[in-house]
């Protein structure tokens, strides 16, 4: 069917100049090979002036079994395939392109990405004093979104009994107190004190006078120092930024608490988020139908806002427009909104392709994020094998 | 997890529970992929359900060993991601010697 549909805007295209041909007189249908015009339509989603067509993938497969093409993507195939090229890598931003890859996978990776890799937050909020005009439950909150630096790795998961251990919990001390008579206060992100003794404040359920020889239980039973593990001696846990404004405290006000930092995800709550966030976008592709030259070359030039096309001298005075930079089209497609334009240039994405941005949120630096998500995907598949079986 | 398969192995509907479109459509796709697949399609049923149903049909082979196999073929891939992946970013480092950029994995 898609043989058939083909062949007729073909004909259209070509306009008055159809001679007429005997169907015996055809060539035979290439075998073992796709047709251009579909290995177009396999691997590109076109972007049309109205909007974006053929968005499809194609994954069935025998999709193409008529014309002796085998659809489906051997193992060996895919890793002959398939490239990653990192572009660009910072402390806490990675951008980098996948190639040979099937959408749904890209997604499943950005997905994990943003809901599913572990990262440690405050959860728990004691609050031992706070007469500051922010609210103690907005106060929490606020203290729940501060990026802690610290590897999740090293922790486990606290449910739902657990009780408070050096091995599931990180406690942080805040104290902080405008005097009277002086200037309003910032507390800064800063100003969370990590304990690696566990929490200092004593249960209230303890009376205070009755065990004077033993330790008084607190809300957290630490059995070790966190900061005796090699991981921690150097290397305080700490927020990730030290400038974050938590509250403004008013002359004689002050705030006295203790946060209880937990395991978690970002399917729960965002503040588990590792990444401040992880995005994909298809490779675009820029082509000039015809040639473009002189005035028009000088227009197409101007159309775009993101100058993807540059003027070239092809000698005796005359000019052309080149594609010079396709990577940096947004897709606006103001260079085919105006009437015939589209005959002129197309705008496609490479389907396979996919330039990826992680931008972490501190915890863990944005390339051990992105294998974390692929052993995340992992773990899943030998969930359903172990299942299974 | 179960399976609603009765006499005939080679169609079977595989509910997973906690998962959803992450796996859900990373496996259609590995599954699209084997010839033995005629359908294979996940439904979600309800959004506030943590589920999945993935409807698989075969040409004769029993649908459980075709997901299994299509769960180790999705893993071999996601082992070769990270495989070039690893060997990307390290190239790169090496390139643009980032030496001060300290990562211990």
């Amino acid at each position: 069917m898609g043989r058939a549909s083909d062949s007729d805007s073909d004909n259209m295209d070509s306009g008055e100049s159809i001679t007429k041909v005997s169907v015996w007189d055809l060539p035979d249908v290439p075998q073992g090979k796709l047709l251009s015009h579909l290995e177009l339509k396999r691997t590109r989603v076109f972007c049309a002036s109205l909007a974006p067509t053929n968005t499809e993938n194609v994954n069935y497969s025998g999709a193409y079994a008529s014309m002796g093409v085998d659809n489906s993507v051997r193992f060996e195939q895919f890793r002959n395939n398939f490239k990653v090229e990192i572009m660009r890598l910072e402390e806490d931003e990675l951008e980098f392109d996948m190639i040979g890859i099937d959408p749904s996978l890209a997604n499943a990776f950005r997905r994990i990405l943003i809901a599913e890799l572990p990262t440690m937050a405050i959860e728990k909020v004691l609050i031992a004093n706070n007469t500051s005009i922010i609210q103690d439950e907005v106060l929490a909150h606020r203290l729940g979104l501060i990026p802690i630096k610290v590897d999740p790795r090293l922790f486990e998961y606290m449910s739902e009994n657990d009780v408070p251990n050096e091995k599931n919990t990180i406690v942080f001390k805040l104290h902080a107190r405008c005097k009277k008579g002086s200037e309003r206060l910032r507390v800064l992100s800063n100003e969370l004190k990590w304990l690696p003794n566990g929490s200092e404040l004593i249960l209230a359920t303890e009376s205070p006078a009755s065990h004077s020889s033993t330790k008084p239980k607190t809300y957290t039973s630490f059995s070790s120092s966190q900061d005796t593990l090699p991981e921690f001696s150097n290397n305080p846990i700490a927020p990730k930024d030290a400038d974050i404004i938590i509250a403004k405290l008013g002359p004689g006000q002050e705030i006295e608490l203790e946060a209880h930092a937990v395991k978690g995800i970002g399917k729960t709550h965002a503040k588990w988020s590792p990444v401040a966030t992880a995005w994909y976008r298809m490779l675009p592709e820029v082509v000039l139908l015809r040639d473009i030259e002189d005035d028009e070359a000088e227009t197409l030039a101007k159309k775009c806002p993101v100058k993807v096309f540059d003027i070239e001298d092809i000698g005796k005075g005359k000019k052309r427009a080149t594609v010079a930079r396709p990577r940096a089209c947004t897709l606006c497609r103001e260079c085919i909104r105006e009437e015939g334009w589209d005959k002129n240039v197309a705008v496609r994405r490479v389907n396979d392709h996919f330039i990826f941005t992680i931008e972490s949120t501190g915890a863990l630096p944005p390339e051990v994020l992105f294998t974390e998500a692929v052993k995340i995907l992992e773990e899943k598949c030998e969930r359903v094998i172990t299942e299974l079986s | 997890m179960e399976h609603g398969s009765f006499e005939d192995q080679s169609k079977a509907t595989f509910s997973l529970t906690d998962e959803d479109h992450t796996l859900a459509n990373a496996l259609r796709f590995s599954l699209n992929q084997d010839p033995r697949v005629t359908f294979c399609g996940y439904s979600i049923p309800h959004p506030s359900d943590a589920r999945v149903n993935i409807r698989v049909q075969t040409t004769g082979d029993p649908a459980r060993e075709v997901l299994n196999d299509s769960c180790q073929d999705l893993m071999l891939i996601c082992e070769n991601v990270r495989d070039t992946f690893n060997k990307a970013t390290s190239k790169f480092k090496t390139e643009k010697g980032l030496s001060s950029m300290d990562i211990k994995n």
